[in-house]
């Protein structure tokens, strides 16, 4: 393991600081592994974890990361008020939101954005050993619909490695909105239909597409209404957002609209009352054409709100910790890229996080 | 480059016909001679290029990128070309270069050159223009459109017959420039070649139900040998053996080109038969997809032709005449032309639907694989035309089998367990028998998929043993003698058929009985 690993003085430093304390004199014991999640124990409490705990902090409110019946949870407000509109308001025990740094046992835990979507935050936690940061899911591409991701240097970081493969390098997303807009443009009389998670992949498309010059209305099904009118109250300037219902027998209203949906909406007979509808799926995933004919997707858009492959490989090269955990995701090529750069890194093979569900 | 880029991004993607049509028609109206010329004979298989092979290609990448993570990455993506375009270290948005100057400069390459240029390629294009210079290098394009589509778009494009193009195809060569001239309003570029391939004839399936409402008395009936459907021309000293979509198969049968000592086309089925026994498909399949064939595979898998039709005789054109006439005028042309390897495929006995049924029920030989139907009046029609030819296919043998393994799929899908290996009981151990890839739905795969990841009990790299709880439904058409299978038999075209989720796994079948299924 990557304990014993010192491959250069800053890291050894840093090590050395943390020696004095009896129990805990590494930021790696500072956290470890139980079947319910990723544990703290001098601060007893949970990060993510997949089933109910008396103490969990949230990353962020997707629902693989924020579930319910905890008895108490610590998460930015942001999160909590999601988690409120995704499970009603007595989702959990007690609710705490997250304001600076808060006392917990033995270490302190404080939130720091991570770019991933609205309320979106890294763990940052520092205890005698030093400092561990657990970064939830995190993208460095920023979108006007949430805060960027914050780099804080760390002793031990604990990453996602949903696209931890060479061959995720997403590009820009203005220009994958620009191939979205040239399509409407090329097939006028076609609906297009986007497929987009309700909570950020959707707002931040939206962000695009205003970003691009899109001003007109931009229709939406049912399941993205609740998200897209909280961000809204959040202060990000959605626009002209309408209901994507069908009038009867007024299938034509929708030639040439923009219709975002989850991706679960195409597999229905919802997507047949528009008009001869261009498939369209917003997901980093897209970048493997594999995928996008597995989904029937016309029109795939490379649009992603995790780090790929230079920024994940950046990120930990940027903090350049003592030693680097990966949570989920392609753990066994980022491990290799880690070996190759010297850097301890171990995989904790977390279960329960859904990684296909970009 | 990049228009050429775009239309295969859009190819690939385009969920159906009609629209892989309307990109070929608007790439061929917007794009110069040659590069749409060039393009077309990319997309049908005709652009002669020094292959770019996988080798070379994995070479180069090798020296870019670490082997493991390149390993990693290609499991996922499931494509060679695909892979190192996005995980080549070039520019996202880079230069563009003409089609023409990129075919034109494999074409000119040396061996020795090509790892050199393919590599400055890579470096100065763009991520998907990389993919379709892969693409154009390595002569595999794979975007979902076949030479009969392409040709269609073509005929499309010019208001053209598409049987006039496919009769003209062989004689023209890249980029087509005549043919375009025709399309756009010029005159029909004379048949230059000699024995051109010519549309075939295509049945439809029925079923008894269908047939009760058809006259039998109307009807000729034959079988249907499981080799594969050829077209044997000669013409003027020039023999051709084609496949029925139009490809050249002649350089990997040069004993059947030998037999073609006649002048005309036949339409027949092409086996592998030593005397008068008839081998199994698997013997065929050897022979399949080579460009040059030994001395020794001659002899052990000797090729033959067993005639159904006869669409040329002596320069006379025989399609538009009825079955009936056209069935005489083989019988006499086979006698004519007297050759060991060429013989007549008969006609079947039967007084109505029923006689038919029986004979069909029990084939005198495991090499068939059904009956064709066909009216005594129909003429020779290119393409599959509903109402003339039927063919009637044996029910497939079917077990029930337990699943044992399953694989990340490649390609289509790839994130997926979808290869699944299955198992009979032979006393109460597994026996793996098979191995199938479709069959299924897309619902009954992520079904199985589910299964696979909720009942993993243990991992080899891509492949996961499950446990032994599945019951699946295998159809496939035919069993062979295996040594190389642990169960000492081999499926062929096994997939599977139904999740038979109301069975539990002690009732599935026992090797015994699959090994009961073998001809003999
Ligand atoms: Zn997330
Ligand atoms: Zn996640």
């Amino acid at each position: 393991m990557g304990g014993r690993f010192l491959p250069c003085t800053r890291r050894a430093r840093r090590y050395l600081h943390g020696m004095g304390a009896e129990t805990v004199n590494t930021a790696a014991q500072m956290l470890e592994y139980r079947p319910e999640g990723l544990f703290c124990p001098a601060g007893e409490f949970f990060i993510d974890p997949v089933r109910p705990v008396p103490r969990a902090l949230i990353t962020h409110g997707h629902a693989d990361h924020a579930r319910a019946g905890h008895g108490a949870v610590l998460a930015t407000a942001q999160t909590l008020d999601i988690m409120a509109i995704r499970y009603g308001a007595d989702f959990a025990g007690a609710q705490q939101a997250a304001d600076g740094p808060v006392r917990l046992g033995d270490v302190t835990a404080r939130f720091v954005p991570a770019g991933h979507v609205l309320g979106s935050a890294q763990v940052v936690i520092d205890g005698p050993g030093g400092r561990a940061v657990v970064s939830g899911d995190y993208t460095r591409t920023p979108s006007p619909a949430c805060a960027p991701f914050e780099p804080v240097p760390c002793d031990l970081f604990v990453t996602e490695a949903t696209f931890g493969l060479p061959v995720f390098r997403h590009p820009d997303p203005g220009a994958e909105i620009a191939r979205l807009l040239a399509s409407v443009a090329a097939f006028p009389e076609r609906a297009h239909l986007v497929g987009a998670y309700a909570l950020g992949k959707a707002q931040r498309v939206i962000m695009l597409l205003r970003a691009a010059g899109w001003d007109g209305p931009i229709y939406l099904h049912g399941a993205l209404e609740r998200l897209c009118a909280y961000h809204i109250a959040q202060g990000v300037a959605l626009g002209d957002l309408r209901p994507a219902t069908v009038a009867r027998g007024r299938k034509g209203d929708f030639a040439g609209a923009i219709i975002l949906a989850p991706p679960s909406a195409f597999a229905a007979t919802w997507a047949q009352r528009f008009p001869d509808p261009v498939i369209a799926f917003a997901s980093g995933w897209m970048q493997i054409r594999a995928r996008a004919r597995q989904r029937g997707v016309e029109l795939p858009l490379v649009i992603s709100d995790h780090v790929d492959w230079p920024q994940l490989t950046a990120t930990i090269a940027e903090l350049d910790p003592a030693e680097t955990w990966i949570t989920h995701g392609r753990e066994d090529a980022l491990l290799r890229w880690c070996a190759l750069t010297g850097r301890a890194a171990r995989p904790l093979n977390l279960v329960g996080y859904e990684d296909e569900a970009e | 480059m990049r228009a050429f880029a775009r239309l295969l991004e859009n190819l690939a993607f385009a969920p159906r016909r009609t629209a892989k049509t309307q990109h070929l028609l608007r790439h061929f109206a917007t794009q110069p001679d040659p590069a749409r010329g060039l393009a077309l004979a990319a997309l049908t298989g005709d652009l002669e290029l020094r292959a770019v092979r996988p080798t070379l290609l994995r070479a180069l990448v090798a020296e870019r990128t670490d082997e493991v993570l390149f390993a990693a990455s290609y499991d996922h993506v499931g494509d060679l070309a695909e892979t190192i375009a996005l995980i080549w270290p070039g520019p996202e948005h880079g230069a563009d270069a003409s089609l023409p100057d990129l075919v034109a400069e494999l074409q000119a390459a040396s061996r020795a050159e090509l790892p050199g240029i393919v590599a400055r390629r890579l470096d100065s294009l763009g991520t998907s223009e990389r993919y379709a210079y892969l693409k154009l290098a390595t002569g595999g394009l794979r975007v979902g459109v076949s030479g009969r589509l392409a040709r269609a778009a073509v005929a499309d494009y010019g208001g053209l017959d598409l049987a006039e193009v496919e009769e003209i195809w062989h004689g023209l060569s890249p980029p087509y420039t005549a043919l375009f001239a025709w399309a756009e309003g010029a005159a029909k570029p004379a048949s230059a070649a000699r024995a051109p391939f010519r549309p075939v004839m295509l049945s439809t399936p029925t079923d008894p139900d269908a047939l009760r409402a058809l006259p039998p008395a109307e009807f000729a009936a034959e079988w249907k040998w499981d080799g594969i459907r050829v077209q044997a021309v000669a013409d003027g000293g020039v023999r051709r053996l084609y496949s029925r979509t139009g490809e050249d198969i002649s350089a990997a049968f040069p004993d059947v080109i030998a037999a073609l000592g006649f002048d005309g086309v036949l339409d027949a089925e092409l086996l592998i038969r030593r005397g008068a026994a008839v081998a199994p498909f698997g013997d065929l399949q050897k022979r399949l997809g080579r460009k040059g064939v030994g001395a020794r595979m001659l002899e052990s898998h000797p090729a033959a032709l067993r005639a159904y039709d006869l669409m040329l005789w002596q320069g006379r054109d025989l399609r538009a005449q009825p079955f009936a006439a056209r069935r005489a005028a083989l019988e006499f042309a086979v006698a004519a032309i007297d050759h060991p390897r060429i013989d007549l495929s008969p006609l079947l006995p039967f007084g109505n639907w029923d006689d038919l049924a029986a004979l069909r029920a029990d084939p005198p030989h495991p090499v068939i694989e059904g009956v064709m139907i066909k009216p005594r009046a129909s003429p020779y029609l290119a393409g599959r035309i509903k109402g003339h030819w039927f063919k009637w296919k044996r029910d497939p043998m079917v077990v029930d089998a337990v699943l044992m393994y399953a694989q990340r799929g490649h390609g289509k899908r790839s994130g997926y367990y979808s290869d699944f290996t299955f198992g009979l009981w032979d006393g109460d151990a597994l026996v793996p028998v098979g191995k199938a890839y479709f069959g299924f739905t897309d619902a009954e795969l992520r079904a199985l998929d589910r299964f696979v990841r909720a009942n993993t009990i243990e991992r080899f790299g891509p492949v996961r043993a499950v446990r032994p709880d599945k019951v699946i439904e295998v159809a496939f058409e035919g069993l062979n003698r295996s040594t190389r299978h642990k169960s000492g038999v081999a499926m062929r075209f096994p997939r599977i058929a139904r999740i038979r989720d109301d069975k539990p796994p002690e009732q599935a079948d026992r090797l015994e009985t699959l090994l009961e299924m073998l001809p003999e």
